[in-house]
């Protein structure tokens, strides 16, 4: 392998929207109102779109011949590398769309950066995503707002939605040996201003929202070396069981 | 001999599968067509990540340039640089507006969160007086509004900058 820390690197990123693609695609048919069933479908495909480009480099990288679906579809569970977040189970409607703000608002400021990569083909699917990202960001805000300046029912519900939610936020900026090593060979421009951006977006959001992040300091982590929550396994039989019911089939 | 014009113009016959009034060429997803060793190279890029219309836009190229004649042709899908609304040609605007999609606006507004949706005028009776059901509609390119004034709802080809 020319690069196995840009390979690891390429996974955490594809995994993370494949499998929060995967989650929207639930919703398909059982959104709250027709628009919301479309545009959760909608940003569905934009991520699942994204993982297809960057698990298909991923395969370059690794050149073993694996290519977006062999990455995809048929590792096992513990080789998958996606956050905690983007694994838990759809809930109601708010539980989605917090788990969706709390990484919409971090994926923006990352692609903003990963534009600026030495690696062209990286930035290049920043660049498009990057895009993608700023209109599920609008979305996923403006319905944070919408429901925790709401009803009082609506307010109660979104503020469980981030009690829950709230433990598996710091993964998000979980960091080791493939992000160090990817920074001093250039590959990664400097990312640690996200966090600060991040927290900024939240903390305006949430103002709005009327809403409170939790005092308490639980943390969940694990998603990115492989330690996945008991929901995974579920959802790795239903997005696998095309491939591992009819190997290779193609469509 | 076939040259680079004659290509683009065969390619105005290929449309978009799911805005068929459209060409590839007016969507500007047709980045170039050159000889590489013998070979057409066509590149195309994508409008979105997840655009489902991506295959059967290649596949289609492909067998329009085989039936005009030009057998050994190969379609390559580039993401840079990204694909944007400033790449649909002024005719392509057009046949949209008629079509009753309302194309793109210029919209000079970047900071995308929290800003106001676009005015985008009705494709139908041209009142500026609308607004935006969804920022998401029927395809990944395209939102949902509706006109105030004659009450018709619309599909809107987002602005992607």
């Amino acid at each position: 392998m020319k690069n196995e820390a840009l390979f690891r690197f390429l996974l955490r990123l594809g995994d993370d929207s494949l499998i929060l693609g995967q989650r929207l695609a639930e919703w398909c048919g059982h959104g709250p109102i027709l628009e919301e069933d479309i545009a959760m479908t909608n940003i569905s495909l934009d991520l699942i779109g994204q993982a297809m480009s960057i698990l298909d480099y991923a395969g370059v990288v690794e050149d073993k011949g694996r290519d977006c679906d062999k990455l995809g579809l048929l590792r096992f569970e513990s080789e998958y590398v996606n956050l905690l977040l983007v694994e838990q189970p759809n809930g109601d409607f708010g539980d989605t769309m917090m788990r969706q703000f709390l990484f919409d608002a971090f994926r923006k400021p990352l692609y903003e950066r990963l534009v600026n990569s030495s690696d062209k083909q990286l930035a290049a699917i920043a660049d498009k995503s990057l895009k993608e990202t700023r209109y599920h960001l609008k979305h996923s805000s403006e319905w944070i707002i919408r429901l925790g300046d709401g009803t009082e029912e609506s307010h109660t519900r979104i503020q469980n939605s981030l009690d829950t939610l709230w433990r598996y936020s710091s993964e998000l900026f979980y960091s080791d040996e493939v992000d160090n090593e990817l920074t001093k060979t250039g590959i990664l421009p400097d990312l640690s201003g996200i966090r600060s951006e991040w927290e900024a977006t939240v903390n305006s959001v949430f103002q709005q929202a009327t809403i409170v992040i939790p005092t308490n300091n639980w943390k969940f982590e694990g998603g990115r070396l492989g330690r996945h929550s008991e929901h995974f396994g579920h959802l790795l039989s239903e997005l696998q069981y095309m491939q591992r019911a009819y190997p290779n089939m193609q469509w | 001999m076939v040259d680079k014009a004659q290509i683009y113009s065969w390619l105005e016959e290929v449309s978009d599968p799911e805005i068929p009034v459209l060409s590839v060429i007016d969507l500007g997803v047709v980045r170039n067509a050159q000889i590489i060793d013998g070979d057409w190279l066509i590149t195309i890029t994508p409008t979105y990540s997840g655009c489902p219309a991506m295959k059967t836009m290649e596949e289609d190229i492909l067998s329009k340039l085989k039936e005009k004649g030009v057998d050994s042709v190969k379609v390559e899908l580039v993401l840079a640089p990204a694909w944007s609304t400033d790449w649909l040609s002024e005719n392509g605007r057009m046949k949209l507006r008629e079509y009753g999609i309302a194309p793109p606006e210029h919209e000079v507004d970047k900071s995308v969160l929290f800003a106001e949706p676009t005015v985008v005028p009705c494709p139908k009776c041209g009142s500026r007086n609308t607004r935006m059901v969804s920022q998401f509609g029927s395809t990944a390119c395209k939102a949902l509004y509706q006109c105030n004034e004659c009450q018709e709802p619309y599909d809107y080809f987002k602005c992607l900058k």
